[in-house]
Formats: C-alpha cells, structure tokens, sequence
C-alpha cells in the first residue's frame, strides 16, 4: 500500500514486486466477492427447481435451462412491464434534457438580477427529501385526475428537470469559454441561437451523462410508480417484479431469471457508455 | 423599462463593437444586460415553474395539512400540533424507525466511506488494469432496485443461500440472515457496500487530482507513506470525503426499497425505515396528515445532521482557498 511517488524512496526490487502482488491478490478477492452475487444469480436462473435447493449448491447447472427465461417472462405480461418502463422512461430523459440544458446554460452564461440567489434554492433543494413534498405532490396529482398514468412521473421531468442534473450541466457549460457567446451576441446572434448552436454542440458528453443517470434513475425507481401506478397493464418493471415476488415467491430460479432480465438494459448501457457513468459521477462528486 | 431598451438593442450593439467592449456608454450595456436579464429568466422558468409548484408550493401544503386529521375520505380537520405530540409521544413505532434508520446510515455510511476509499487508494497505486477494476467494482452500483433487492433475499436466503454457503466454507454456521431480527439490519448494512464502486471511482478522481508535487515536497522533508498520507493526501481530499459524508448521510436516511422489498419492515420491526413508515401511514393507513408531519420530522432530523456535518467540518475539511485569506 505505498502511493505512487513511494518511488523516491526506491525500496529494492523484490519489495516493489511483493507489494505489487499483494495489491492484486486484495484486488482480484474483492472483485470476486463484488462479482459472486451476480454469479450467483445467474447461476441460479439456470437450473431447474431442483438444482436450486442443492447444498452445496451446484454452481454449474448442466444443462442450463433456457426456458426458464421463457417460464418467467410469460408467466406474467413483462412484455407490458417492459413497454411501460421504456415509455416513462424516454419520456422522463427527452424532457430532463431539454429542461436541464436550457436552465443550466441560463445559471452559467447568461447574467439576471436575482440568478444567484435562485441558484442558491437550487442547490438547497437538492438537500431536501423528497417525502417532505410527496405527499402534498400525490394529492395535486390526484385532483387533476393522473393517478394511474404516467404523467405524475413524466411532468416533473419536463417542469423541474431535476436540480442535481441542472447542477451537473451549470459545471460544465461554465468551463466553455464566455467570448464565444460575446462575439455571436455582438454579432447580433439571439441568446436562444448561442444556446442551441454554438453551446449544445459542445456539451454532448455531459448531455449524454445526464440521459443516463436519468435512465438509470428511472429504470430502477421503485416508489414513484408505486405511489401512481395501480393496474397491471401500467405496471413499470420494477412492479412487475415485485408483483412476481408475491406471487411466485418460491421459484427462486424464475425470479433470478427476471431479474436479470430487468438488469440487462442498464447493464448493456453500462458497458457501451461506461465512460460517461465515470465522467458524470466524478464530476457530481467532486464539485460541491 | 425592460421593452424599450430591448428595442434598442441592435443599434446599442453596434455602437457598443464601435467603441470596443468596456468603453461602450452605460445605456447600450444596459440595454445588453436587458435582454439577457429577460432571457435569462425565461430559460430557467422551467425549473422555477417547477420549484414553485413542485416543491415550494407542497412544502407549504405539507407544513398545512401536518397540522390536520385527513383521511381523503372526510374534510380535513385542524388539529393543531397534535399530530406532531402523537408522533413524538404515541407513536412508538416513530422512534423504532428513527432508530433502525439512525442505525443503518451510522453502520452503511462509515463502512461504505472506509470500504470505498481504501479501494481507491489501492487503486491508485499505479496498479495495472485500472480500468478492469474500476468496472467491475462499478458495475453493481448502477444496478438498484427491486431487482438488486430479490438478488439479496436469494443471497441471504438462511439454508440454500450464497452468503451462508461461503460461511460454511470457513465452518461458520451462518446467522438466518432476514429473518433474524438481530441480523436483519446487519444485512441490509453489508448489502449498502456493494454498491461501493460510485463512491470508490468519486475517490480515486480526487486522489488522482493531488499535485504530485506535494508528494516530492513531503519526501524530501523525509516523510514516509504514513506522513505523506497523513499531511498530503488526507487535507486534500477532505473536500471530497466531506461531500460523500453528507450525500451519504441524506441517502441513508431516506432508504425504503429495500425495507419494503426485502423485509417488508420486519421481523418485528426491525428493518423499520422511517420512509417505510410514513409511506404506511400516507398510502396503506391514509393519515395524510399524520404523515405530513412524519415528513416534516425526517426533513428536521435531515437538516440537524447535515447542519452538525457541516458544523464539524472546519475542524477536518480542508480547502485550498483558505491560504488566502
């Protein structure tokens, strides 16, 4: 455990080595003990009933039984779970993306009496819990008659957008430099032209962030749909699970097999987009 | 006033490129600033619009109905602070949830915060196949869920489950996990840490932001690793293990999937997170009340832990800025 300017001190060779390797051996054990859950689960989506209560359990199910992710599929409509979920979902990334670049731009290049101070809410909002205004949220939903649709769930994406992400997008349209809106302005250019033309083009990697949290967010939101949802033909994934949880709550190798299909969207945009997750998430969490 | 000097923008504008930037004359810069005051608002009206009637206007709601009995069925009823005495006096189960929840962010935080850094710190060695790690200890933190919470009930599970099958490797008979009301918390404390990799890679993005520099001033004022970590890397990563703490604080406080997923509160209550609680009342016992007022508790014990944080913090937090003043 020496850091990586220990190398002033040059301690001799075998000892650098030694070290090396027991960085690895800590390294490659938590890998395994972080990666043998999933292992685990999908493992056990793979065998049949009997396999599953085995002690020691059978790691290696031979064969593996495809049709179990059949069974467990059909066993409920997922295939209604799963257009749900995708249609709040992108509705909820089209209008944070909209929203959360417009307000971001307006906190960092365009100066209004009173933007700090506003700014200062913002910030302060996102400390806030969310259940202090749930429930006042639900009743106005509930009088505009949306329970059980995916507007309570949408709206707020479009109206708000989410002050963490307009945080995200202030930071970094903040580090493109300021001239260029000067010149487009004396050049007679709208501030909506500057935002749309010369800004956005350039912040596509902090955008693409944001559309991921945001799928990620709502992919696995469980208490939104929750509270709003209450008929299966608007049930999201994750109530789907849940409901497959009470009813099937026995088979254990049906339920790890929906589970992982629920997981494979975000898995699948984990590996394709893994740079902007570790962009993203490093920028939120080090500029407070 | 604002209509006129938009007006006269264009005109303003050119005089303003005429006279070179700063020399412009006061009028034509106001009439600059007007339209960006005007535009200003109107692209971040979507937020405030949303402040308003999202958050700011059913916070006041929230406070207002906290002091009422409603139970959406008959018109609600003032009752002044009744709701909040009941709470704090009759409620028994409001100080079980303040408890197991205080429990939980006292046992996940730290843990996460520990587990999290030192991996960084391995991590940041200049180890080979940074990248490999980084994704894999990633990769459950963008997972979450109900589908992470079914995970862990099978991990958990007490006869055929992974976590007591790796304890019988060592010959331990393993604890029934969930259904124990001694180790249900516990549970619900080690499954938090496997979502370790989103703090880990905050981390090692703030380690790897030390000027090495630093580290060749301390070792040539002879400090070995412990002083280099203890004077260099601790004071300059303070900010960020400062930010982690709170948001750490904030999340662990409001957690529900699990509880409601995986123990459903139980057994006997002992996995009773305050936000569980106030969902029953709100949605299962329709106190919307009451449960305005469980809120308001949560937002009060959220508030008094981050103000104490902070409060803490200039004693162990450390920022650059301060060499100038």
């Amino acid at each position: 455990m020496t850091s990586a300017v220990g190398r002033h001190v040059a301690p001799p060779k075998f000892r650098r080595r030694a070290q090396r390797a027991a960085i690895h051996f800590v390294l490659v054990c938590g890998a395994c003990v972080v990666l043998l859950p999933l292992a685990w689960m999908v493992s056990t989506s793979l065998k049949d009933l009997g396999d599953v209560f085995l002690f020691p359990p059978k790691w290696i199910p031979t064969p593996p039984r495809w049709s179990n992710y059949h069974e467990a599929l059909t066993s409920l409509p997922f295939g209604v779970f799963f257009r749900n979920t995708a249609f709040y979902t992108g509705a909820c990334i089209a209008g944070q993306l909209v929203t959360v670049s417009l307000v971001g731009f307006s906190f960092a290049r365009l100066r209004w009496r009173g933007r700090d101070i506003v700014f200062m809410v913002l910030l302060a909002t996102m400390m806030l819990p969310g259940q202090v205004t749930m429930i006042p949220r639900f009743l106005i939903f509930r009088s505009l008659g949306w329970i059980n649709t995916f507007l309570p769930l949408i709206v707020p994406s479009w109206i708000g957008g989410g002050a963490f992400y307009i945080f995200l997008m202030r930071q970094f349209l903040r580090t493109i430099p300021l001239e260029m809106d000067e010149a487009a302005r004396i050049d007679g250019c709208s501030n909506f032209r500057i935002y749309w033309q010369i800004v956005m083009p350039q912040v596509k990697a902090p955008l693409i962030a944001v559309a991921i949290f945001s799928f990620q967010g709502h992919w696995n939101d469980f208490m939104g749909p929750l509270i709003y949802l209450h008929t299966t033909d608007r049930y999201t994934v994750s109530l789907g699970l849940r409901m497959f949880q009470g009813e099937f709550g026995t088979e254990w190798h049906l339920m790890m097999a929906a589970s992982v299909v629920a997981m494979l969207p975000i898995l699948m945009l984990f590996f394709l987009a893994q740079r902007y997750f570790i962009q993203g998430v490093v920028f939120t969490g080090l500029k407070a | 006033m604002a209509e006129r000097e938009v007006r006269t923008d264009e005109a303003a504008i050119a005089r303003w490129f005429q006279k070179h930037g700063l020399a412009a004359g006061r009028r034509t810069r106001r009439g600059l600033l007007a339209s960006e005051n005007r535009d200003g608002w109107l692209f971040a009206s979507p937020w405030i619009a949303g402040f308003v009637l999202f958050t700011a206007g059913p916070m006041v709601a929230s406070f207002v109905m906290g002091l009422m009995q409603w139970d959406l069925l008959s018109p609600p009823q003032f009752a002044g602070w009744s709701n909040y005495t009941r709470a704090l006096r009759q409620d028994p189960l409001v100080w079980q949830a303040l408890r197991i929840t205080t429990a939980y962010a006292l046992g996940s935080v730290p843990l996460q915060m520990v587990s999290g850094f030192s991996l960084a710190l391995l991590l940041n060695t200049g180890v080979s196949g940074l990248r490999w790690y980084r994704t894999v200890y990633y990769m459950p933190a963008v997972l979450g869920g109900v589908e992470v919470s079914l995970l862990w009930i099978w991990v958990y599970q007490p006869q055929f489950g992974l976590a007591n099958w790796m304890l019988s490797l060592v010959g331990i008979a393993g604890p029934p996990w969930l259904a124990s009301q001694t180790w249900a918390l516990p549970s619900l404390v080690i499954m938090s840490v496997w979502g370790v990799g989103q703090s880990m890679v905050i981390y090692l993005a703030g380690l790897q932001g030390v000027p090495t520099t630093l580290y060749e001033a301390a070792s040539a004022d002879g400090a070995n690793w412990w002083g280099r970590f203890r004077h260099v890397t601790l004071p300059m990563v303070s900010p960020v293990l400062f930010f982690q703490l709170v948001m750490g604080i904030i999340g662990a406080l409001q957690v529900f999937t699990a509880g409601y997923v995986m123990t459903a509160g139980g057994p006997n209550n002992a996995t009773l997170f305050f936000v569980l609680h106030l969902y029953r009342n709100a949605f299962q016992y329709f106190k919307m009340g009451y449960a305005c007022s469980l809120a308001w508790l949560l937002f009060l014990y959220v508030s008094a832990l981050t103000l104490l944080t902070f409060r803490s913090s200039s004693a162990w937090v450390y920022y650059e800025t301060e060499l100038r003043t």
